[in-house]
């Protein structure tokens, strides 16, 4: 049994916030420069340009990639042999996100009930995914969610007889909806199977795979990379001024499910796809 | 076309503006979102007097983030123009003539913008860090508890935006997608 302090986690998830939304990690920062290469519309390549500069503005001057600092959403895989001391997990974290919001000048963009709407001025609460794991180890993904993107994104509770062609009918339908709104281009996270709310999880962790990871389903791997063709081939492009770039990428996961049920969830992120991994 | 424009954006500025010409705005400009609209529509309902004039006004719909020491102003991107479309008809019918913003917007807000004389702008969505730097002032006018969401009046260097709904009717997202279209058919 290891113990950690649950201070330890505060202080990380605040750094990890604050990290996350000043710089994108290193895969999403080389697919910009390659996307640009391989624009085809003039406009998409000054487009391309503009993002360009505005990511190296935001780490050298220290300004927010995006005024959406996003919702905060945490998976965490805490591994079971570890005791945390000292405060319970859940207010560890939000207090993380607290001082983390605060001190890095994010926006605080979360207000505390739905319908009444009044900002809860420190982004609190976040989303928080807890997984059980093996071990004594706690790793943590902190990934801000703007909602420019997360408003475009969609269920879709198809058939079985929908097969893989309605699975693919649905994202595409998802993407073209989201057009322009989503400030393009997109990452596009497809979680297929589980449940109602499993195939909504799934959709949001794939938003944190590594850009040029496939998925190791042959099937599986083949699909995201024929989406990816087919959504480019909207012509959506940067900004949704048109062009060859709609998305950066699409992964794809997957889950058992019910012999009546094939469910999709499609959850697109905007080109400021954001998140930090660290292990504690 | 690239064109260099001062504000206020007068009606005849406005028709001279057309889909896909590059903007770059110098002035001053109001900032406004989902909650000031909904007050300030609900003022308007009331029949009670708007805390800013909408004469040929250009609203940008951002919520920027907190600045930084010495800075006028924290990133500042904008934010999903649709939500504003409910509200945006009522203004434009009292001379606002310029929205600044991101996305699709409605055949209400189409309507308007060619009634009025109107024009609508997207910024660079997800570029608050670049467009910052073209804000040199910032200053809450109305509505200050509503933090982000407050209206601002800020002062603009040759702000980037690309005219994406014009006077005419066009529209240059659906001739985006029209043009996506027929590259498939070909
Ligand atoms: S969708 Fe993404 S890039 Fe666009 S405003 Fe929201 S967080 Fe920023």
């Amino acid at each position: 049994m290891r113990t950690v302090e649950a201070s330890v986690i505060t202080e990380e998830i605040s750094k990890m916030c604050i990290e996350a939304n000043y710089h994108l990690s290193k895969d999403m920062m080389q697919v910009f420069g390659q996307a640009k290469d391989n624009e085809t519309s003039p406009l998409g390549k000054k487009i391309f340009d503009q993002l360009c500069e505005n990511l190296k503005i935001a780490d050298t001057d220290t300004i927010p990639i995006c005024q959406d600092t996003g919702m905060a959403v945490i998976f965490v895989k805490l591994g079971q042999d570890v005791h945390v001391t000292g405060a319970n997990l859940t207010d560890a974290i939000n207090e993380g996100v607290r001082k983390g919001y605060t001190e890095g000048f994010l926006r605080k963009s979360v207000v505390r009930d739905p319908i009444d709407r009044v900002n809860t001025k420190d982004n609190t609460p976040a989303i928080i995914h807890y997984d059980i794991v093996p071990g004594e180890q706690i790793e943590i993904t902190m990934a801000p969610k703007g909602f420019g993107s997360e408003n475009m994104s969609r269920v879709f509770m198809l058939k079985p007889a929908d097969g893989i062609e309605g699975v693919k009918n649905a994202v595409l339908t998802a993407v073209r909806d989201a057009g322009p709104n989503a400030c393009p281009p997109m990452v596009v996270g497809v979680g297929i199977g589980g449940t109602f709310e499993k195939c909504a999880f799934l959709a949001k962790k794939a938003l944190t795979r590594e850009i040029g990871s496939h998925s190791p389903i042959p099937y599986v791997s083949e699909l995201e990379q024929e989406l990816l063709t087919k959504i480019n081939a909207l012509g959506i492009g940067p900004a949704g001024l048109g062009g060859s770039t709609t998305a950066f990428a699409v992964f794809v996961e997957t889950f058992p499910t019910h012999i009546a049920g094939l469910p999709v969830a499609v959850n697109i992120c905007c080109h400021v796809n954001r998140h930090v991994t660290r292990v504690i | 076309m690239d064109r260099i424009i001062h504000t206020p954006i007068t009606k005849e500025i406005a028709d001279s503006l057309h889909v896909g010409d590059m903007v770059y705005l110098t002035g001053q400009i109001y900032t406004a979102r989902d909650a000031a609209h909904k007050r300030m529509f609900e003022a308007v309902q009331k029949g009670e007097a708007l805390p800013i004039d909408l004469k040929d006004a250009t609203i940008y719909y951002m919520g920027p983030s907190p600045a930084r020491e010495g800075r006028p102003i924290g990133s500042a991107g904008p934010t999903t123009a649709s939500r504003m479309d409910k509200y945006a008809p009522t203004f434009m019918d009292m001379g606002q003539t310029c929205m600044i913003g991101k996305g699709k917007r409605s055949d209400a807000v189409h309507e308007a913008v060619v009634r009025n004389h109107a024009v609508y702008l997207a910024a660079i969505g997800g570029a608050g860090a670049l467009l910052s730097k073209c804000i040199t002032a910032s200053e809450v006018v109305a509505y200050d508890d509503l933090g982000t969401e407050a209206i601002r009046l800020l002062t603009v260097e040759n702000f980037p935006a690309i005219v994406v709904l014009d006077s005419t009717g066009r529209d240059a997202y659906l001739e985006a997608e029209e043009e996506a279209k027929k590259q498939n058919q070909a």
